[in-house]
């Protein structure tokens, strides 16, 4: 077998033009940006995930070519295919470095990120840590389902103490990680929590966590309807729960804004994480730090103005010509 | 040419630098020294078997205490330590003793003092002042010394005979790659710190943003290579790197791009191992891992560096293959060639730099990322898709669109695709030529660092008037077509590596080439003492 070889098919002459003016564009509508269907179980929580991010990209109206969908491993992690966007389905906990290469070098891309508890937590628990360290600026939805579905049914690192599953069929002994506090300790600069039944406040964090210049992350609750229904109850009020949400100061002097969660409190942040489960939902941490994307611009652009914008060429044959 | 080694320690420990200069073709680094230089008694003691008879032993007399009773040498005693404590004074003690000696050599050999001092400054500058000032010191002090009184013998050089018109420029081989992959285009890469690798990642952290570029230090060695995989997909061929150890890190994600067909330059410096092994040493171990390690079918592309400066070329050579047939390529380097300094006509920047902008042309209609019948090309985000359908780059198997499958015909056909463009490639590499007669007794087949010591084995052996010809391999996964012909021609093929014979008694790439010629002329010559051929280890070895 011999293969041809590739080469761009010159496109319709019009097309070649420099991408269409906003206004010209035509809208991005829900159609456009659905692609297969989705492969999760019926009553999945991540199919309102899915929906809320449609919403997001009809409302915010993107350019098309510059929305980026990335993922690792896991049944959420299948996000990519769901999408009509760029995307690439990547392998078992490595996504957040994937994306942080992506988002260094293309700053004219909207890099959105998609996992689990498993692919974000344990497989991939290191790089989570030092994205988050980096800033790097990408938004990140971490659905969390306390359990590995697509292998079905293991221990996860964040199954509740006493939840059994395949491989702890007397109940979960290891103490599990708790997100937030695991991102607050590793410098994510935004840090929020929703629950897949709460689609507008999915879609309110959503837009805060993608407006944010840095390494933005919601754990969102999702629950597995098939490997452990009835997970997320005590935070859903339809199912008898309560869905309390973090009261924000206001800044307005008022003897009520005292007792409100000061965003940029990293200490604040991580008493509210501390509460026991099912916990509160909404913004924990939101902090500006430079990103290591304009550090790296900043370092890009001294050092190109100090070789005097010398073309390539001129740079590597000045490196040649002091090793004569 | 140099040849150096360094122990595995935090600091200190016996090293060497050996240097072998010539004004004709320098091939190897020497299998006998003319010149030995001994700071320490130790230095002396396990080097001086390796002068030549009639060579010439510089010691420091306040440190050593050789056999002055052997009178197969010239020993020449100076007080090294005193005179640079002397030269120096102050708090500086004796640093400064290899400086001295410099000046010392700079003497006897004829060398040019101005460009010497200048390099000195390049050297030591942006330090204290002081320090500059007592390093030139000190070569002054070295150069005065009367070494007339003690050695009457001076070496000259004539002047090179080289005809190609270029300069040539000096450098070590993991300079020669890094600035081999800048010419190729590469713009962007991540690694994770790693001896012998790690130079090559510090040239690129502080060069690649001169060139609007990026090299990341990756947490680990699996975000290193999840990083480049990132820049790649974005639309800029991208480079990682390590020796050994790191790359089995990198395996997986390694998988992935040869599964998603996803263009990548994936370094390997390579040590003796397994494990942590000798990280200073060198060995060629690494052959089995870079043609087979990963899991599945994972197609990639295996290329091997001879020299220092076909460290430029090889690099130049991975980032063309991994453009054009977008799948992952191996460099294989070594510990030897990583830190051997070698001069060579500098390269033609006008013919060979690439350009490494993204093609972000918008794609016709009905695009597909993996065509069976075609070479992958991806789309990079960022790309218009004039359909409005958007691809998705993946790891799953899949069908032409990039959608996940598991149908039986696909995975078969995916499969020969990714497969079959490597064939494409086999038929284009042209066959390496043959150093010596093109048909006789023993053809010698090497790759890699062995290039230089296999050569002039051949020159030696046809001195000594035995038929010896020998063909290096720089493409080694795919082979390039017609390889059998060549060994046909020849009684016995030999192939000369440096790593173990094996459960079987083959070498690895005697292995690879026995499964694929099953050609029972192919033997196979290897040793693992962690140190570089010999020229006289490899016609004792394959004459035998």
């Amino acid at each position: 077998m011999s293969l041809a070889e590739t080469t761009t098919k010159a496109p319709d002459p019009g097309a070649l033009q420099s991408p269409p003016a906003p206004a010209e564009r035509e809208r991005l509508t829900k159609k456009a940006i659905t692609a297969d269907h989705p492969t999760w179980c019926p009553a999945c929580g991540d199919f309102a995930v899915l929906a809320a991010f449609y919403k997001v990209l009809e409302k915010r109206q993107l350019p098309h070519e510059n929305i980026v969908t990335l993922a690792g491993i896991g049944c959420s992690s299948r996000f990519p295919y769901f999408v009509n966007s760029h995307g690439a389905h990547f392998i078992h906990g490595r996504a957040v470095p994937l994306a942080s290469g992506v988002s260094l070098a293309r700053p004219d891309l909207h890099v959105f990120l998609f996992g689990g508890d498993g692919d974000g937590f344990s497989i991939g628990g290191n790089h989570l840590d030092h994205g988050a360290r980096k800033n790097i600026r990408l938004t990140y939805t971490i659905m969390d389902n306390f359990v590995y579905g697509l292998t079905k049914k293991q221990t996860s690192p964040t199954s509740p103490l006493g939840y059994r599953s395949k491989t702890d069929p007397t109940g979960v002994i290891d103490n599990p990680v708790n997100p937030i506090k695991k991102l607050i300790a590793a410098g994510a600069t935004f840090i929020a929590r929703t629950h897949a039944s709460q689609v507008n406040h999915m879609i309110q964090t959503y837009e805060r966590a993608m407006d944010h210049d840095g390494f933005s992350v919601i754990e969102c609750l999702s629950e597995c309807v098939e490997f452990f229904p009835g997970a997320f109850d005590a935070g859903n009020p339809r199912k008898g729960g309560e869905f309390k949400v973090i009261e924000e100061k206001k800044g307005d002097n008022t003897p009520e804004d005292n007792v409100r969660h000061d965003v940029t409190d990293e200490l604040a942040a991580y008493r509210l994480a501390n509460l026991p489960f099912p916990g509160v939902f909404g913004v924990f941490y939101d902090v500006k730090r430079p990103t290591k994307n304009a550090l790296e611009k900043k370092w890009i652009t001294d050092t190109r103005t100090k070789a005097g914008n010398a073309s390539d060429r001129e740079l590597l044959q000045r490196t040649f010509d002091r090793m004569k | 040419m140099t040849y150096m080694t360094i122990p595995s320690t935090i600091s200190g420990g016996p090293s060497i630098f050996q240097v072998r200069i010539g004004s004709g073709e320098v091939l190897s680094a020497g299998d006998e020294a003319d010149f030995l230089v001994a700071f320490y008694q130790h230095s002396y003691e396990s080097h001086i078997e390796f002068l030549r008879e009639g060579g010439v032993l510089l010691y420091d007399s306040d440190q050593v205490q050789p056999n002055l009773e052997d009178k197969r040498f010239v020993n020449v005693g100076v007080p090294i330590t005193g005179l640079t404590i002397e030269a120096l004074g102050g708090t500086a003690k004796d640093k400064g003793k290899n400086v001295f000696v410099l000046g010392l050599l700079a003497k006897i050999f004829n060398l040019d003092t101005e460009k010497l001092k200048g390099l000195i400054r390049e050297r030591f500058g942006g330090k204290n002042e002081s320090i500059v000032n007592a390093a030139l010191t000190a070569f002054q002090a070295g150069y005065a010394f009367p070494v007339g009184n003690v050695l009457s013998k001076r070496y000259e050089f004539e002047p090179s005979p080289r005809t190609s018109g270029r300069a040539q420029v000096t450098m070590d081989g993991n300079q020669a790659l890094a600035y081999g992959l800048i010419a190729g285009g590469v713009r962007y890469g991540a690694g994770y710190p790693i001896t012998p690798w790690s130079s090559i990642m510090e040239i690129l952290r502080s060069e690649l943003p001169k060139y609007g570029g990026l090299f990341v230090q990756a947490e680990d060695e699996l975000a290193a290579v999840s990083l480049a995989l990132g820049f790649s997909y974005a639309g800029f061929l991208a480079v990682t790197g390590s020796a050994g150890p790191g790359i089995s890190l990198k395996t997986e994600a390694i998988g992935w791009a040869s599964m998603a067909e996803m263009p990548l330059v994936i370094v390997n410096v390579q040590r003796g191992g397994p494990s942590t092994g000798l990280p200073t040493n060198v060995e060629q171990s690494d052959l089995y891992q870079a043609i087979f390690g990963s899991h599945g079918d994972s197609p990639r592309v295996v290329l091997a560096a001879a020299t220092v400066e076909d460290c430029f070329y090889i690099a130049l050579e991975a980032t063309r293959i991994a453009r054009k047939y977008s799948t992952p390529v191996f460099i294989l380097s070594d510990g030897s060639l990583a830190t051997r300094i070698e001069a060579f006509d500098e390269p033609n920047l006008n013919e060979v730099m690439r350009d490494p902008a993204p093609d972000l042309t918008p794609r016709a209609p009905e695009f597909k990322p993996y065509a069976l019948d075609r070479i992958t090309r991806h789309a990079p985000p960022g790309t218009r898709m004039l359909d409005g359908k958007y691809p998705v780059v993946t790891g799953l198997e899949h069908d032409e669109l990039g959608h996940p499958t598991a149908q039986p015909k696909l995975h078969a056909g995916m499969t020969a695709k990714r497969r079959s463009k490597l064939q494409n490639l086999a038929e284009e590499i042209p066959l390496p030529p043959i150093r010596g007669e093109q048909e006789g007794d023993v053809l010698l087949v090497g790759w890699g660092s062995t290039y230089g010591p296999i050569q002039e084995a051949v020159n030696r052996a046809h001195e000594g008037g035995v038929r010896v010809s020998a063909l290096h391999l720089r493409h080694l996964h795919p082979l390039p077509d017609g390889l059998d012909g060549i060994f046909k021609r020849f009684k016995r093929v030999v192939v000369v590596e440096m790593n173990d014979q094996g459960l079987y008694g083959y070498g690895q790439l005697a292995t690879v080439l026995r499964a694929r010629y099953c050609d029972p002329r192919i033997s196979s010559f290897t040793k693992t003492d962690g140190l570089t051929f010999r020229v006289k280890e490899i016609l004792q070895g394959v004459l035998k």
